[in-house]
């Protein structure tokens, strides 16, 4: 029987190496709307720059994942396993979104359980059948389903904006600019998002990832013009002097 | 040399206040909506709350992975002694295989805190009350939880019950009214909001009579 190399051993450290952040995603009227950029970070630097992090997965599912990308990987390939072998059945059925993401949970809770877990936050959303499905995964395994979804900064950056203006039958290009705003919101605000990323809609027909694009950015505020240290709107630090910008 | 310290924990908190109360005829089993993690809120519309059997509901906080897999464990076992006895399990019944399960991993606990309610064979109503690894009693009312702390002090004053130690021993069941006792649940609740950030969004109450099971929901503070 293969044993698996367990990362942590006796005390309990686990280290992260290449790793994805937020991903944000909300039901809308034709199904679900997905977004996440295309970094892959490597610890404090930008290791990849051109990660897919939002995935088809069988006929009715999008996963989308932040954290270790390697274990995101390893979870399609899981993935790949579970939805072959209900193809081959060939019974006209088909695992829908529900049960995937039962599936993701299970999985994951029995990783924490064996203290060795899959390093990611999951978010499985689908439509079958006319019923639009949109839930979470924690790497413990804590999972639940809502109308908008978001892990990492998300969570602290995105799901507030999303309480206040998200509501029911939102138009594809209302669900868009929502989480155009959300992600442009973790642009500024989160150190290692990149401004490169894919939105991915699915709907009863069909799952669409779109091309790699950038978000427009503005930093032409007077407040970041001519700066002395500890300006109100400065980014020049009042102890150090030293100038902490961020990237364009 | 420093210990090395681990970088992350089997565990989390979700939050959340469960309580439930017995009474001559009834059963109230309510529990908030809300799940958290840290200073977040992941969902405002997540139910704590469970029906084991017909006669049995178990409302359970802490740490939800754990809670599901209880929840999934207790309802495997059930269908099995349905299969094997051809009827539904008790309260009593369940309220030891509770017990059991949870002791089970005594060694790795399930971070679940439960309060179990339904009717006993009666028909009286009973309320049994845990900790996370399975030491239990038949109580008059309890409350788990992290709003625990705030209401159980109001419901000792509201609904004391005799001690168990005294002889001839007396009903621990409360002789509030069904919707008394309901009435009381929400007063508790929109209290315990006030003051404790992970009870909040939602309250579901489940009551369990002789007609049945009902359900109904009252809003609660979102902040």
């Amino acid at each position: 029987m293969e044993r698996k190399l367990r990362f942590k051993l006796v005390t309990g450290r686990w280290n992260p190496y290449v790793t994805g952040t937020s991903v944000v995603a909300i039901k809308y009227k034709d199904g679900i709307l997905m977004a996440a950029d295309m970094g892959g970070s490597y610890g404090y630097t930008l290791g990849y720059k051109s990660v897919e992090r939002l995935k088809p997965v069988g006929k009715h599912s999008l996963l989308g994942a932040s954290g270790e990308i390697s274990d995101f990987q390893e979870i399609l390939l899981y993935l790949d396993e579970l939805i072959l072998y209900d193809n081959v059945w060939d019974d006209l059925n088909s695992l829908g979104p529900k049960e995937v993401h039962s599936y993701l949970t299970r999985v994951m809770y029995n990783r924490r359980n064996k203290f060795n877990p899959l390093w990611n936050s999951l978010i499985l959303g689908g439509v079958k059948i006319g019923q639009k499905y949109l839930g979470m995964v924690s790497m413990i395994g804590v999972n639940f389903e809502d109308n908008h979804v978001a892990t990492g900064f998300g969570n602290h950056l995105a799901r507030p904006i999303l309480r206040d203006e998200w509501h029911d039958n939102l138009s594809f290009e209302d669900g868009v600019k929502l989480l155009e705003k959300c992600m442009r919101v973790l642009l500024y605000r989160d150190t290692t998002a990149v401004n490169k990323l894919q939105i991915a809609k699915i709907t009863e027909e069909s799952v669409t990832i779109s091309q790699p694009y950038s978000l427009k950015t503005f930093w032409g505020y007077s407040a970041f013009q001519n700066l002395t240290v500890g300006d109100e709107g400065s980014w020049l630090d009042m102890v150090t002097g030293w100038a902490v910008t961020t990237m364009e | 040399m420093t210990k090395q310290q681990a970088n992350w924990s089997p565990y989390d908190n979700n939050g959340g206040s469960c309580v439930a109360i017995a009474g001559a005829d009834y059963c109230v089993i309510a529990a908030d909506t809300r799940m958290s993690s840290g200073y977040n809120i992941l969902t405002r519309e997540y139910s704590k709350i469970c029906k084991l059997a017909d006669k049995a509901v178990m409302a359970s906080s802490g740490f939800q992975a754990d809670v599901n897999a209880l929840q999934k464990q207790l309802a495997a076992k059930h269908l099995t002694y349905q299969h094997q006895h051809n009827k539904q399990m008790s309260c009593p019944a369940m309220a030891q295989l509770l017990s059991n399960t949870l002791y089970y991993k005594r060694f790795f606990p399930y971070y679940a805190f439960n309060v179990l309610g339904g009717l006993d064979s009666e028909g009286k109503g009973c309320v049994f009350t845990y900790d996370a690894v399975g030491s239990y009693e038949r109580v008059g009312y309890s409350s788990q939880g992290s709003g625990s702390t705030l209401i159980m002090p109001f419901l000792d004053n509201q609904l004391k019950s005799p001690s168990p130690l005294l002889l001839p021993a007396q009903d621990a069941v409360t002789p509030l009214s069904e919707s008394e006792a309901v009435d009381l649940v929400k007063t508790v609740f929109a209290s315990a909001t006030e003051r404790d950030i992970y009870t909040g969004d939602k309250l579901e109450i489940v009551v369990l009579n002789a007609g049945g099971i009902h359900r109904e929901y009252m809003e609660l503070r979102k902040d």
